[in-house]
């Protein structure tokens, strides 16, 4: 989240689209009815599905899933057509009037640059025009046709009211009414925020998506202020933590993993590093040089020294274009190009696309190891079909799997100490409260034992790689049970020389002097001690930032880019929502997201941004500088806009013999995956109480199609996709509307995960049915929007 | 003014003062509350471990002081506390404690040999060993310490390793350590699912 939870209660207007808070988020729900209560905010909820969040909104619009960019992207063409964009918002603190190259263009659902062969782009004429010196020329008079505004206000023309309904299957009346609620935002004094949730990132374009929310929230003037924001409500306690630390290909901090080009720390830094495109641009990011060295010291101690780049040639390096996110893993995997896979609380076969192509890609490795609360469908794999039955017609029998499986029991939340990071980017600690039942281990101890037995083994026999296996540092007062507590400083950062906790990323340095293991939670754990487990109740501002609860990363910011809710002579845009103010020596309130004591002049807001302002504008994804509209990998409709170039033509394609895609002649149904409020994901079938409510899957079907195919409520049914099949009682419901899509009666099939082969209550895996079709910037599958066939047994 | 007093505050001045500023005797009330479960509870704060609202909750333990048995969990409820939950947990959060206590817990390891149609139990110790010695034939088998065109890479990518969405930043971290020490490419959370 740019905010946070208790910041909701700020907004004037929420649009809900892509999540469900009142069933997914229930606790965090309560500030969208508290501003609802308060301040007689408006709420607009837009989603396939009649749900909850949807029965308590002021205006509710239906949209087929897989579409919500023509949605978004005919608000952006709503708000420019009709003059209701804060314009004095954009022209300070957006590129808006950034000039682009000769040479840009958009036809026919591609951008220029885009080779049919390689199936990318070569990006060379998304460029701004430079100066001289380097830097982006601009028009502020915002008139220049080259100019990112009128570049913007071209591509999004198309994106009409009445083509919005023709793509969506909601009507050009129902899209205009909610336009005019959440446009009424676009002027000072008035502030809306956007609440997202899987429903946005599970689709082959879902970065897209979220970059046009981002869009209509600039126009809008919603960004950085109270009340305001993109904001993503993550599904996971720590899930936000967990991406903070790192992925495939990164390290913490957001810091890149080096790539096999980039061979020594200088190269490393010179490819990272951002080079400012104004010259008020603070390009914070500069500082990349402080945080990787001081996260290299803490890997690496004394033997990360100036003279061996500190260490960073021990690092494993990626190839140039590789990619190896969840989908390549288990492509690879399913390829027997793994040997040995290792889990720490994570069950791939539940939750990852494709459950035939997870079983027969475990069931190709030489050995897995599952650390795990429970027994899961992952640990239990190859026992899939005898518990899963039917749903697995081509597995094979347990004693033809020769993986080896090792499945270790972990302590639970309650067992040990350490911090999450919630939504609202908190930083929350927590206290062991039990050991642990039975001889189940904390994962940290189960997690060292390991790594330190691997190293005795590499002692006792050399072998492959030893340096740098002994090269990192894992000198804990306790080596087989390190204390979180102690882990937690070490990820704080200290000054070498004295061992002092330094206070905060600004104290980090490029020599080697200090020493850091994620930057941006630098300040977590000072020499005023564990920030991260304050109780502090105070609420200065009135706003619900409460600064002394908890620790907020970065720099106990709560809200993101809080330099632009003011304008730029730092002037609060509404006296109501200035999340800072500047006294004329420093800024107030908030921690701002600015030097603390530099004159409203100085930069631009946008201080990690090379650009120093905020970008509708972006030459860093994959498919194109401005989102576009295109359908799912499996649609029942082609493209409205263009035919020809109908889905991502960036979306990765996976091309083993699990992987088919279907058509809409086969699989004529929008099929949507959802969450219940009495289950959480895949752990709660375990507990007594969730398997008591919801005891069992089953099929929500509209009315319309039921009736169309003689299905009554509680009658069994079977759907399947060109994957695999479930099976369960339907549920007919008015919640999902039929929808007209181009003169095409499209109906959506509605399918609750939580069940799976292993559990107190069982039930068939959706993942049977969804397909290995992912984002091509972020690696997320396609869960939502895909085809399916539904039949009565 | 006084500063404001949040709830166990207030519960340890009522235990404390019998006759007080409030006007009445607290005995009565204090006497009902001992008959409550939660009266001679060890109270830990902690966070709820599903979604991330990331709701604050008290744990209520008992049988730290008891010879021959170990501490348990007697109830979880929301911390009135915490700005974001006021006290409050949704149908999940509420029922938490029938996730740690739970019958279904695994309370030892387990090993499946290849080709078996059962679990069998294994120790502690011969598990790591196992584990480790996977490991290490695995990496002296993959390890590329240089690539094709003789660039020093250090990887190992025929060995995933995936987590850390359930577990805290300081697990993540070590997790870290542990994917460099060993130079694992294929590593992956919850992030994108």
């Amino acid at each position: 989240m740019t905010n946070g939870w208790c910041d909701i209660a700020n907004a004037d207007v929420v649009l809900v689209m892509g999540g469900n808070p009142a069933e997914n988020h229930p606790v965090g729900f309560r500030f969208v009815m508290e501003a609802k209560r308060k301040r007689k905010a408006k709420l607009i909820c837009v989603d396939p599905r009649f749900n909850r969040t949807a029965a308590v909104s002021d205006s509710y619009v239906p949209l087929r899933s897989g579409t919500d960019i023509a949605f978004l992207g005919g608000l952006i063409h709503y708000a420019i057509a009709n003059d209701l964009c804060h314009m004095d918002y954009v022209r300070a603190h957006t590129n808006a009037a950034f000039l682009l190259q000769e040479g840009f263009a958009f036809n026919e659902g591609h951008f220029s640059g885009w080779s049919d062969e390689k199936k990318s782009y070569d990006k060379s004429t998304w460029q701004y025009e430079l100066d001289g010196a380097g830097y982006a020329k601009v028009d502020a008079t915002l008139e220049n046709p080259r100019c990112v505004f009128q570049q913007m206000k071209r591509h999004y023309a198309r994106y009409t009211p009445e083509k919005v309904a023709e793509i969506c299957g909601c009507t050009a009346e129902d899209f205009k009414k909610a336009a005019a609620v959440i446009c009424s935002t676009g002027r000072a004094g008035k502030v809306g925020t956007i609440l997202y949730a899987l429903g946005w990132t599970h689709h082959s374009h879902s970065v897209q998506l979220i970059h046009t929310a981002a869009m209509v929230q600039l126009l809008l003037g919603n960004i950085g202020l109270p009340g305001g924001g993109v904001n993503a409500q993550r599904g996971h306690a720590n899930i936000q933590g967990s991406t903070d630390m790192g992925s495939w290909n990164m390290l913490p901090g957001y810091l890149r993993l080096p790539r096999a080009n980039w061979q020594s720390f200088d190269d490393y830094i010179k490819a990272t590093t951002p080079k400012p495109l104004r010259p008020d641009s603070m390009n914070y990011w500069a500082n990349t040089p402080k945080f990787a060295a001081s996260l290299l010291k803490s890997y690496y101690g004394p033997a990360a020294r100036p003279e061996n780049g500190f260490g960073y040639g021990w690092l494993p390096k990626l190839g140039e274009t590789e990619n190896q996110s969840w989908g390549f893993i288990f492509d690879r995997m399913h390829r027997k190009e793994m040997h040995g896979f290792i889990s720490f609380g994570m069950n791939p076969v539940a939750n990852g696309p494709n459950t035939e192509k997870m079983l027969e890609a475990l069931a190709r490795l030489d050995w897995l190891v599952v650390v795990e609360n429970f027994e899961t469908e992952t640990a239990a794999f190859w026992n899939a079909r005898q518990l899963g039955e039917k749903f697995y017609p081509k597995y094979v029998d347990p004693k033809a799997i020769q993986t080896e499986v090792i499945l270790l029991p972990a302590a639970c939340f309650a067992e040990k100490d350490g911090s999450f990071v919630n939504s609202s980017r908190w930083l929350q600690w927590k206290r062991a409260a039990v050991p642990p039942p039975g001889l189940a281990k904390p994962d940290h101890e189960i997690m060292a034992r390991i790594f330190l037995a691997v190293r005795a083994l590499y002692e006792k026999e050399g072998g492959k790689g030893m340096e740098s296996l002994m090269a990192m540092q894992w000198n804990y007062a306790q080596p087989l049970a390190p204390s979180l507590e102690e882990v937690a400083r070490e990820v704080n950062g200290r000054d070498v020389a004295t061992g002092a906790q330094v206070p905060g990323f600004a104290a980090l340095q490029a020599d080697g002097s200090t020493s850091c293991g994620n930057w941006i939670y630098s300040g977590s754990w000072t020499e005023a001690g564990n920030q991260m487990a304050r109780r502090g109740q105070e609420d200065p501002t009135g706003l619900g930032l409460f600064p002394n609860y908890a620790w907020s990363w970065p720099a106990n910011r709560r809200i993101l880019y809080n330099r632009a809710s003011n304008d730029a002579n730092g002037k609060p845009w509404s006296e109501s929502h200035a999340a800072i103010r500047w006294n004329g020596a420093k800024w107030t309130g908030d921690t701002p997201d600015y030097k603390a004591d530099a004159d409203p002049h100085t930069f631009g807001a946008f201080i990690m941004l090379p650009e120093g302002v905020a970008k509708f504008y972006t030459t860093e994804l994959a498919e194109g500088p401005f989102p576009e509209h295109y359908e799912p990998m499996e649609s029942p409709v082609k493209n409205a806009l263009h035919p020809n170039a109908s889905a991502n033509p960036c979306a990765p394609v996976m091309s083993s013999s699990a992987d088919a895609m279907g058509t809409p002649d086969k699989y004529p149904y929008v099929a949507i995956t959802y969450r219940l409020t009495e289950h959480f994901h895949y752990w709660t079938k375990h507990v007594a109480s969730g398997a008591e409510l919801q005891s069992n899957f089953f099929v929500e079907l509209p009315e319309a199609l039921a009736n169309e195919k003689g299905i009554k409520g509680g009658d069994l049914v079977r759907v399947s996709s060109a994957r695999g099949t479930v099976e369960g009682p339907a549920m007919v419901t008015q919640r999902m509307r039929a929808l007209t899509v181009g003169g095409k009666t499209v109906y959506h099939v509605g399918i609750p995960i939580h069940w799976g082969f292993v559990g107190r209550v069982r039930g068939p895996l959706v993942n049977n049915l969804t397909p290995s079709a992912f984002d091509p910037n972020s690696g997320t599958p396609e869960y939502k929007g895909f085809l399916v066939n539904v039949e009565k047994l | 003014m006084m500063p404001p007093v949040n709830r166990r505050q207030f519960l340890q001045a009522g235990a404390a003062v019998t006759a007080t500023a409030f006007g009445f005797r607290l005995e009565a009330a204090s006497a009902a509350a001992k008959e409550l479960k939660i009266a001679r509870t060890n109270q830990v704060q902690s966070v709820c471990p599903y979604c991330a609202v990331g709701c604050g909750v008290v744990i209520h333990t008992s049988g730290e002081r008891v010879k021959n048995a170990r501490p348990t969990v007697v109830h979880i409820e929301g911390d009135p506390d915490s700005p974001i939950n006021r006290g409050t947990l949704c149908s999940k959060g509420i029922s938490l404690k029938e996730f740690v206590v739970n019958d279904r817990r695994l309370t030892k390891p387990r090993y499946r040999a290849a080709g078996a149609a059962e679990w069998s139990d294994i120790s502690w110790d011969e598990a790591i060993q196992k584990i480790a010695r996977r490991i290490k034939d695995t990496r002296d088998r993959d390890f590329q310490a240089t690539d094709l065109q003789g660039r020093v890479v250090n990887r190992l990518d025929t060995v995933g390793l995936i987590g850390g969405c359930t577990d805290t930043n300081e697990i993540n971290y070590l997790l870290g350590k542990f994917r460099f020490g060993l130079g694992i490419i294929p590593y992956e959370n919850q992030a994108r699912l």
